[in-house]
């Protein structure tokens, strides 16, 4: 539906592997996302693919171009330091998963 | 009734002609009606819609009512809205009732407008088709086959089949204005920092803009007055002179300068999408405006400057979900790494686990400057082609999508195919101006086409008037799907 474009892309798909299985287990433990070893292939094919499509950026020089975070310069602003919070905690925690007393449960970090 | 203008609606509560109770049962019922063919809503709670309209017949009898008091609104699922199920599309929070609400909710509240409900979404508005959502796939009214559109697409459907006079919509990459096209209705995305993001599900901080979705233009500067402004609470929203986005509506159109960006009309877009286009140009010539060719060189960077910067703030923003304090935890893990690890992986989808994944990769070391700076840099040549092409036009004018709506199913196994449907829209978030897409007739498949109308900061007030003197002109906007319930 897209001609031009997808065929452009296409080629670079098949041009751009450089991700390897390795690859996708290091950045599936850093996301902290369980990812099974029979998703790891469909995975590292759908990846590849997106960094395919991205891989265009390379070919433009931007020497001397500043990077740009937002689209209006703003600067960020302070407020006095004064108590503007009311204490809701009760209203936060009841959903949560599991609290008692006030506090979060998780499992257990130090034995 | 269903075709009324927000204006009428108003007229018919301040002359007692109809109540807020009964308007929003009339809704209600209809939402009963269609809603299981379209699945255009995550969450209706007539108790609440009700109560809220009863306070609303309050201030209107004691004549406190202001321009949306009484009226019903649905808000996009990834508004936070005390008390009501707050989903954000995603099975992470399946069990998350907000325990506050947004500044747009809040700001709602004020103005007596009514919650009609959740709609559906993209899930954590990451998708052009409403596929990925937990809560199931949203129709387009107008083709139960075709999608709606996303990430907005339950508010799109839901406008579009008339279950709702107006609805709440979130626009990263597209999110308002590619649905808005797909369903026929219009919708605009402000200036960045025009709307509070405070209490909206961050997807990418620096693009995520909400906006309002309507049958009309003169609707959109109703609900414009409600939820721009100020808000402290969120870092980037802009201190600026409340206004009436209204004011400039009935301005005639000669001698609008229209910029036509030479990469918008290329390859690639449908010839029956372009067709419409076409006509859409010539009324406005009609109209008194002239259009000048312009350039956007940068444009084909925009999809690949996206799907880095997208991804990468969504990976830092979706950190938030482990399983601790909201949302899904994991039934059964061994220790607390195991935990956050397998919340996430199930209760994540796949598109926001490949975005996540994509994001983390390029902020991580060795990758960050060659992904991550470097987009940041191509950005701003994106947003500079924009700021050289209105020193030679007042508006620019294109499609808003490539083709008409796609069918259910037809790319979502292609994440790449998909990400290229919003080739006209996510350059506008890049650049941070403010876009809007209205109805232009239809293709050849009878879906609807957008025409999308992007202007320069802070002119939101005049694309209202450009897009509501085409709406004076021509009829799109008030062209019904014929949809009959139960289908």
């Amino acid at each position: 539906m897209i001609p031009f474009y997808a065929y452009r892309f296409k080629v670079l798909r098949v041009n751009f592997m450089s991700l390897n299985l390795a690859d996708v287990k290091r950045i599936a433990h850093l996301a902290r996302i369980a990812v099974e070893e029979d998703e790891m292939p469909g995975y590292l094919q759908q990846l590849s693919n997106i960094l395919g499509l991205v891989e265009e950026m390379q070919a433009v020089d931007t020497t001397g171009i500043e990077p740009m975070a937002h689209a209006q310069d703003v600067v960020l602003r302070l407020r006095d330091d004064v108590v503007t919070e009311t204490d809701r905690h009760a209203a936060y925690q009841a959903v949560a998963p599991q609290v008692e007393a006030g506090l979060y449960l998780v499992p257990k970090v130090i034995e | 009734m269903l075709n009324s203008s927000l204006k009428q609606l108003a007229g018919l509560l301040a002359g007692k002609q109809i109540s807020s109770v009964e308007l929003t049962q009339a809704f209600l019922k209809r939402i009963g009606e269609l809603n299981p063919t379209l699945n255009a809503f995550i969450t209706v709670d007539e108790g609440k819609s009700l109560a809220q309209a009863q306070a609303a017949d309050a201030l209107i009898a004691a004549g406190e009512a202001g321009p949306l008091t009484g009226i019903p609104v649905a808000q996009k699922d990834i508004f936070c809205a005390e008390g009501w199920l707050s989903t954000c599309g995603s099975k992470m929070l399946h069990n998350f009732v907000s325990p506050y609400d947004a500044h747009v909710i809040e700001q709602f509240n004020r103005a007596g407008a009514v919650n009609l409900g959740k709609t559906n979404m993209d899930e954590f508005a990451m998708g052009s088709s409403n596929e990925t959502s937990y809560y199931g796939k949203v129709k387009n009214p107008w083709d139960v086959n075709a999608v709606p559109g996303g990430s907005s697409g339950g508010s799109a459907a839901a406008v579009a089949a008339r279950l709702c006079p107006a609805a709440t919509g979130t626009d990263t990459g597209g999110s308002i204005r590619q649905p808005a096209a797909l369903t026929g209705i219009s919708g605009i995305k402000p200036t960045y920092g025009v709307v509070s993001r405070y209490g909206m599900i961050a997807f990418a901080s620096s693009l995520d803009q909400g906006g309002p979705m309507a049958k009309s233009a003169e609707d959109l500067a109703l609900l414009m007055n409600v939820m721009a402004g100020f808000d402290p609470r969120d870092s980037t929203s802009l201190e600026r002179e409340k206004e009436d986005y209204g004011r400039d509506l009935e301005q005639p159109l000669k001698g609008l300068r229209i910029g036509l960006p030479k990469e918008y009309f290329a390859e690639g877009l449908a010839a029956d999408v372009a067709q419409a286009i076409e006509a859409a140009l010539a009324e406005y010539r009609k109209l008194g405006a002239e259009t000048v060719a312009v350039s956007l060189p940068n444009s084909k960077l925009a999809v690949p400057v996206y799907y880095v910067l997208a991804p990468a703030e969504a990976s830092s923003n979706l950190a938030r979900f482990d399983g601790v304090r909201y949302g899904y935890r994991a039934p059964e893990y061994t220790d607390l790494a195991d935990m956050y690890s397998k919340s996430r992986a199930q209760g994540f989808g796949a598109e926001v686990k490949r975005r996540i994944l994509i994001g983390t990769y390029v902020l991580s070391a060795g990758y960050y400057d060659a992904y991550y700076l470097k987009a940041q840099k191509l950005r701003r040549l994106i947003a500079r082609d924009f700021t050289e092409a209105f020193a030679q036009c007042d508006v620019i004018m294109g499609p808003t999508t490539p083709t008409t709506a796609f069918n259910l199913g037809e790319k979502s196994d292609d994440p790449v195919s998909m990400y290229l449907s919003d080739i006209y829209t996510i350059a506008v978030n890049l650049a941070g101006l403010p876009g809007m897409s209205v109805p232009a007739g239809f293709g050849k498949d009878g879906r609807p086409v957008g025409l999308q109308i992007i202007g320069n900061y802070f002119s939101e007030a005049k694309m209202l008037n450009v897009a509501h003197q085409y709406q004076k002109a021509t009829d799109w906007h008030l062209r019904m799907p014929p949809l009959h319930g139960e289908e």
